[in-house]
């Protein structure tokens, strides 16, 4: 399938003379209450600065679930939105069964790609070529610390699993419950990548996770992986099942918990609930080196008509701009994408979650989080969340979770 | 006479007892939209709130975020009612129609046809999500409330006929003889001998479809456009924020306040819905 | 024009036939047809033989989400009736508040469970509900912690469910009761028939309608059970609450696994056929000649 060049010629009309038709964008996001609808607010109000009609079209859920379904159906009844959020290899899954609009000659007259990462940047390319715009990085191998506490029993953040496991003990004796988690399939996920990665390191994540190496998954590091997870299982409280997240952030802000293992969004809790970094929370990467990545980002279908596909245009030079990308990141807790951004008015969190994306970007370890659907397509990454759960949430041996794990990853291809 | 007395409270006791089961939730919704955040944070989810606050309601109706438009439920509302009340009026009277032919009208096969309908009832929505969006789109309705209005008449149609022909069927198949007799036809018939008599039988069917209707979120969510979206989608959209913060008062408020009206329906109509079903069950 | 009279019955019917036709059984065909492709993110048409299907077998999900289906509609449908039952039966005892507790057993109905979903979640949680306030009354044992528990959990959902819908039953069977020719009633009274045996001997046996539209609604519920798993478990812990419903929807939307998710349509679509359409022929027959 060829991309479309029509929007390329539309878009050069555009940088080159006063706007001429009316942009339109009609936008299915997942972004909907809160600070989220906040920050997407603000990309509206600039959409509308440069004469541009914004349509919303918010549908949440289940981590973008029900707007998934509702993609699909506004596909088959032939009537696309203009952009829609999504991310990871689902914008190339989209690509090979419908297409997406070429937004290269935007890319190209902003240079996006000498102020993205390069790893960030593929992700954003359908066969080479420029069909979406990245909005933030949210890194997910995050351990967040009640700082009292921590203080109180003498312990630091752990760099190592086996410090973790130290110093979880220590607290469990103590009566301080030493890991709020939320017994979500999600965030079973989440946990378990960050082991594979802090066990592993970044080159065994990448086979096991990314190119689902069959020897990697059945491998005795990852043995090693779900030995751990099992010794996780005994330092979260007996009530994890089926926790929101945010409810365990609480139990780490009230020091009914000592850490949580969580993306920065946790970061928008803590700061909501009036806490500082540094004084009231630490965070700290999760033991092991590496930066797992979880980017939001906007794709745009094919779309009849002069002003809708302005409209994409208008919509992806925004959204790459410097101004949205400081000032939406500022409201979620995550960093701009780009790396060009002044972080002066981000807190030391943020600012340490970019000068590790620098770094990883440099070393090979700034890699796709697969619990966040960054690395694997659905089924597959589906297939390997099932096993984790299901691992995590009975007495299975880690014998028996590898080979379930290989026969599941079989099954989802 | 003491044994009867004993037995008496007894049974009080376990309506009463399931009284506070069917009321816990809403309790623990009514008492949580009362509370500030604050409170909700440091105290327990389920304790009465130390202080009444308003505050949530009125996020909920009027200021609540569902998107970049921040005008609460209020704007969704309408859409809901345009969506429910037409197909509530249609697939009651296509329902009618239907019971009527299947109760007094009997043709050979009707009787397959009718199962072939009651197992429609049985399709998971989930099965139809996209068929039924190629088909909007080749009808030129998808995205609009009219689209919606017909997804939920086709698939009311089997509950709204079970309705209407358990109820006819109670009805003598001699007077629709005798008024055969008489030349009346066959919508003549219904105008004047059915539809006089059916007025427990619409309650119960508008209570149902209003029901059915005003909750469903997956075809709502799946085939409504901007600006036709219903007040369950955009519940859902207060209400789930993946990585937001939660305000669980303005959740509760808003989720009080998208169910009120057919919260209204059950306890305004409950009394005509009981009879309702009673006049269309076992005599005759 | 004299056959226009004669077939105004089915030219009536016919739209609907038409509809549940194309509506109801064209997309079932296209369910079938699909669940034979490789269909992931979007429907594709070429068929592929039977993979989806070997794949659905061998996924230890699927084998959860069918056990669960049986453990909760069987549950669900029985607990409904027994408790729909028992209160119509108890209501009408010349109860004082009679309206005002039917309003209460009935409005659960009237919510949807996206708006219910969090309290019961709230309630449930051990470390929240329930179990915690009981515990703080000084019954220090006291445990109630389903939900946390994979091989419990079912039953919250269960709990959940017959919440929703239990009262709806009994309006139906408070419908019956009341309907009762009080003449047969009061002759067995005289007769010293005790209360018990007029209800099982004379009341209950007249009223298999009714027990005909419980089971359709129960049924149609439990099938559908989905916005209760999702606002509950998520079906968590593990995937131990998973139900057909659920897994599907799983495949179909979040996973692009469309193939996989029309098979297991249509395994569920063969479990309804299965269950309904015996009942379905056994209730209309005796009917027919009324």
């Amino acid at each position: 399938m060829k991309l479309k060049t029509v929007l390329a010629a539309s878009t050069a009309v555009m940088m080159a003379g006063p706007v001429l038709a009316n942009p339109q964008a009609e936008v299915l996001h997942w972004w909907t209450s809160g600070g989220e609808a906040r920050s997407v607010a603000v990309l509206q109000e600039q959409f509308a600065a440069e004469g541009g009609t914004w349509t919303d079209m918010p549908v949440a859920g289940g981590g973008g679930d029900a707007a998934m379904t509702a993609l699909r159906a506004r596909v088959l009844s032939g009537n696309a939105p203009t952009a829609v959020q999504l991310k990871g290899p689902a914008i190339q899954e989209w690509y090979e069964e419908t297409g997406l609009a070429d937004i290269g000659a935007v890319a190209e007259e902003n240079g996006w790609a000498d102020v993205l990462p390069a790893q960030i940047a593929e992700h954003m390319k359908c066969e080479g070529e420029w069909c979406a715009a990245p909005v933030n990085v949210h890194r997910v191998n995050w351990i967040w610390g009640n700082k009292q506490i921590l203080d109180e029993h003498g312990i630091e953040m752990p760099t190592t699993w086996d410090e973790f496991n130290a110093a979880a003990a220590k607290l469990q004796e103590a009566g301080v419950t030493p890991l709020a988690h939320g017994g979500q399939a999600w965030q079973d996920a989440t946990v378990f990548e960050t082991v594979v990665l802090g066990i592993g390191g970044p080159e065994f994540f990448q086979q096991a996770l990314v190119d689902l190496d069959p020897e990697a998954l059945t491998s005795d590091t990852m043995k090693q992986v779900f030995d751990q997870m099992r010794t996780i299982r005994g330092y979260v409280d007996p009530n994890f099942s089926g926790r929101d997240w945010n409810l365990a952030t609480a139990m780490v802000m009230n020091g009914e918990a000592a850490f949580q293992i969580m993306g920065d969004w946790a970061k928008g809790e803590f700061l909501a609930a009036g806490k500082e970094p540094g004084t009231d929370f630490v965070c700290a990467q999760t033991p092991g080196n590496g930066f797992l990545y979880n980017v939001d980002s906007f794709a745009f279908f094919n779309v009849e008509g002069d002003d809708k596909q302005q409209g994409q245009a208008l919509l992806a030079r925004l959204i790459m701009g410097e101004d949205f990308q400081k000032t939406f990141n500022l409201n979620k807790g995550s960093i701009p994408a780009r790396t060009d951004v002044a972080l002066d008015e981000f807190d030391s969190c943020a600012v340490a979650s970019a000068e590790a994306m620098n770094a990883g970007a440099q070393d090979g370890s700034l890699l796709p989080s697969y619990a966040h659907g960054m690395a694997l397509r659905g089924a597959p990454a589906g297939a390997i969340t099932d096993v984790v759960t299901a691992h995590f949430n009975s007495d299975m041996s880690s014998d028996d979770a590898v080979q379930q794990l290989a026969d599941a990853v079989a099954n989802a291809m | 006479m003491t044994s009867n007395t004993v037995l008496r409270w007894g049974l009080y006791g376990i309506l009463f007892l399931f009284a506070a089961f069917y009321l816990m939730p809403l309790f623990v919704m009514l008492t949580t939209s009362l509370k500030s955040l604050e409170e909700i944070r440091t105290g327990s989810l389920l304790a009465l709130p130390r202080e009444i606050t308003f505050a949530p309601w009125a996020e909920a109706w009027s200021t609540a975020c569902a998107g970049t438009q921040c005008e609460g439920l209020r704007p969704f509302f309408w859409n809901s009612v345009l969506m429910a009340v037409p197909a509530v009026a249609i697939s009651t009277v296509v329902g009618a129609l239907n019971g009527y032919v299947f109760a007094q009208w009997r043709f050979r096969g009707a009787n397959l046809f009718f199962a072939a309908i009651l197992f429609g009832c049985f399709i998971p929505f989930q099965v139809v999500l996209l068929p039924m969006a190629q088909m909007l789109g080749l009808m030129g309705i998808a995205g609009t409330i009219p689209g919606l209005i017909f997804v939920h008449v086709i698939y009311g149609i089997g509950f709204t006929t079970l309705f209407f022909r358990n109820y006819y069927v109670t009805i003598p198949q001699e007077l629709v003889r005798a008024a055969k007799v008489d030349g009346a036809g066959f919508f003549r018939i219904f105008w004047s001998i059915f539809l006089p008599i059916s007025l427990p039988i619409i309650t119960v069917s508008v209570i149902w479809q209003f029901t059915q209707i005003w909750n469903d979120f997956l075809f709502g969510v799946s085939f409504s456009g901007p600006g036709s979206q219903p007040v369950t989608v955009a519940l859902n959209n207060i209400v789930n924020s993946t990585t937001g913060v939660k305000a669980y008062n303005v959740d509760m408020a808003a989720a009080i306040i998208a169910a009120l009206p057919t919260l209204l329906v059950y306890v305004v109509a409950g009394k005509y819905f009981i009879r309702g079903l009673t006049a269309g069950s076992v005599k005759g | 024009m004299e056959w226009l009279e004669r077939n105004v019955p089915k030219l009536v019917l016919a739209p609907s036939f038409v509809a549940i036709l194309v509506f109801v059984y064209g997309f079932i065909a296209w369910t079938a047809w699909i669940s034979f492709t490789r269909s992931r993110l979007m429907p594709r048409y070429e068929l592929d033989g039977f993979i989806q299907y070997e794949r659905l077998f061998a996924a230890p999900r699927w084998d959860v989400a069918m056990n669960n289906l049986f453990i909760f509609g069987g549950l669900f449908i029985v607990i409904s009736m027994v408790i729909g039952l028992a209160l119509a039966i108890f209501l009408d005892q010349k109860i004082r508040a009679e309206g005002v507790l039917r309003t209460i057993y009935l409005y659960p109905m009237a919510l949807s469970l996206i708006v219910t979903g969090t309290a019961w979640k709230w309630i449930l949680n051990p470390g929240l509900g329930v179990q915690e306030m009981v515990r703080g009354w000084g019954f220090e044992n006291f445990a109630f912690d389903w939900l946390i528990r994979p091989d419990m959990a079912i039953y919250t959902i269960v709990l959940a469910a017959v919440w929703q819908a239990s009262g709806f039953v009994m309006a139906l069977f408070l419908a019956g009761l009341r309907s009762v020719d009080t003449e047969i009633i009061r002759a067995a009274q005289v007769d010293g028939i005790p209360t018990h045996r007029i209800y099982s001997a004379i009341i209950i046996p007249t009223m298999a309608p009714i027990f005909l539209s419980a089971f359709i609604v129960l049924a149609h519920l439990a099938i559908k059970a989905f916005d209760l798993v999702i606002a509950l478990t998520g079906g968590g812990p593990g995937y131990a609450t998973d139900l057909p419903a659920t897994y599907m929807y799983a495949m179909a939307f979040s996973r692009g696994d469309l193939g996989q998710a029309a098979s297991s349509a249509m395994i569920m679509m063969m479990v309804i056929f299965a269950i309904v359409v015996p009942y379905l022929y056994s209730e209309l027959r005796p009917r027919r000649d009324q």
